[in-house]
């Protein structure tokens, strides 16, 4: 019995690393979408990502390490807030930005970059 | 089973100390790029995310109330408040003559200098010998639990042992809130409409969405989303608001703290449904009342236990049989006075700033 209760520990910090890593990644695959992609649309994109999945995956790893406590109750309270409040933001961002007129960048876009130009 | 923070205390620099490096590091960032740009609104944006860093730094210096307050006010309100004001100026800052960035430049390196050269004379971080560790400080410290007996040393000080000091801070959010009614007028919706008038005339549409009109009631579906959404978070913050305020015994928070976050449930639901229904729901001269209302109930307080034979605000007078009963009256009355001052104060502000500008038609937003 002692045995089964060390792996059921074993697999809920394994659990709870593999969502707040997760969680971390898709935070700096966010930023650098932000950074890097080339219009207001995309770039609002990534920083969703980086506002919902990985804000929720790091919150669900927290609750996951402090098991069936008040913290976890408090965790998933924010989680629900965040889960109703990021997505609303996102939506009343682009809308604000449609409505200010502001057009998407559709096609191929040309990189920056010489190295990138077929005519160079 | 418990998991334990990896912090080894025999470690020359522990990692609170580099976690607390790296905020004040971002701290100067931020203030260096609120200094370098120009942009009004990003400016705006960024002192909200400089009250956020500030606030994480409070929390990890064990300093909660402090944060709260941060969180609340710095980058809750005065974010909404400063957009406002940005509307009524422009959006962007014009170039400061280079003359003057020269005089600015020496006289923020004076300061600077100054301010480091007082720093040697600082107490290090938990100094058992500084002033703020020993003399008064502590004395509250061990006598909370016997005199009050709420698990909150702060909200005993702040509420009971500093009572006074509170009285003259809420009288000054009192004052304050008069000053900016004085130079924006109250909001009030005739004036405001001829106010908007002559700004239509004047200024260029505001492209933000600060403040919205024309919600046509139930049968509108003009962005659902937002409605949908606010109808079900303003009775979320109000019941957190509430909480804060009843809970401030026994964690953090207070009267300040659930004021400034009732009155951001107000402005969010004016944000989504507009002005005319908010004045509806929260007519100006109720909120102007209120303000008033809460000092009133503070110095009311005071009065009540002079009256009763004790000095102003000596809670003792009000339950002369058990003490302790007397101190939770007094700072539950008190709290409510902080509450109904602050939140009538900042929504007046609000009402101030949104009855300067036209509102913007739903199909523009």
């Amino acid at each position: 019995m002692i045995e089964w209760a060390l792996w059921l520990e074993w697999a809920r910090y394994g659990l709870a690393g593999a969502m707040m890593l997760s969680g971390a990644g898709f935070m700096l695959i966010g930023s650098i979408g932000v950074m890097r992609l080339p219009d207001f649309y995309s770039r609002i994109h990534a920083a969703g990502i980086t506002d919902t999945l990985a804000t929720i995956l790091l919150l669900g790893g927290m609750i996951v390490t402090s098991g069936f406590t008040q913290t976890s109750a408090k965790l998933a309270l924010v989680g629900v807030l965040l889960f109703l409040t990021s997505p609303t933001a996102t939506h009343a961002i682009a809308n604000a930005a449609q409505k200010a007129g502001l057009k998407p960048r559709l096609g191929t876009i040309a990189s920056p970059h010489p190295r990138d130009r077929e005519d160079a | 089973m418990e998991m334990t923070f990896p912090v080894d205390m025999n470690l020359p620099i522990n990692l609170f100390t580099i976690f607390d490096m790296v905020l004040l590091s971002m701290l100067v960032i931020v203030a260096i790029a609120i200094v370098r740009l120009n942009s009004l609104f990003s400016i705006v944006m960024l002192f909200g995310v400089y009250s956020l860093l500030s606030a994480t730094w409070f929390v990890s210096l064990d300093a909660v109330d402090v944060a709260f307050t941060e969180a609340a006010v710095g980058a809750g309100i005065s974010t909404v408040l400063m957009l406002g004001a940005m509307l009524l100026t422009s959006r962007e800052a014009l170039p400061t003559p280079p003359l003057r960035r020269w005089t600015s430049l020496l006289i923020v390196t004076a300061t600077g200098i100054a301010l480091i050269y007082a720093t040697f004379d600082m107490p290090s971080f938990g100094d058992a010998n500084s002033p703020a560790n020993s003399y008064v400080g502590m004395e509250y410290m061990a006598r909370t639990i016997t005199d009050i007996s709420v698990p909150n040393v702060v909200t005993a000080i702040l509420a009971s042992y500093r009572g006074f000091d509170t009285f003259g801070e809420v009288v000054v959010v009192l004052t304050a809130g008069l000053g900016v009614m004085l130079i924006l007028g109250i909001g009030g919706s005739k004036r405001a409409a001829g106010t908007a008038q002559l700004k239509a005339t004047s200024t260029p549409e505001p492209k933000l969405p600060v403040t919205v009109a024309g919600a046509k009631g139930p049968a509108s579906n003009h962005h659902v989303v937002l409605r949908v959404v606010a109808k079900m978070l303003v009775p979320m913050i109000v019941l957190y608001a509430l909480y804060v305020q009843f809970h401030g015994d026994y964690g953090p928070g207070g009267g300040f703290q659930a004021g400034v976050i009732f009155a951001s449930a107000v402005i969010l639901y004016s944000l989504i449904f507009g002005m005319e229904e908010t004045r509806r729901a929260f007519p100006p001269g109720l909120v102007r009342f209120c303000s008033v209302l809460g000092v009133f109930i503070y110095g009311g307080t005071g009065l009540v236990t002079i009256i009763l034979g004790g000095k102003f605000l000596d809670y003792n007078m009000l339950d002369k049989h058990d003490p302790i009963h007397a101190q939770h009256f007094g700072i539950l009355l008190i709290e409510l006075g902080v509450l109904v001052t602050v939140a009538g104060v900042m929504l007046s502000i609000y009402y101030g700033f949104a009855g300067r500008y036209r509102e913007l038609e739903d199909r523009n937003w």
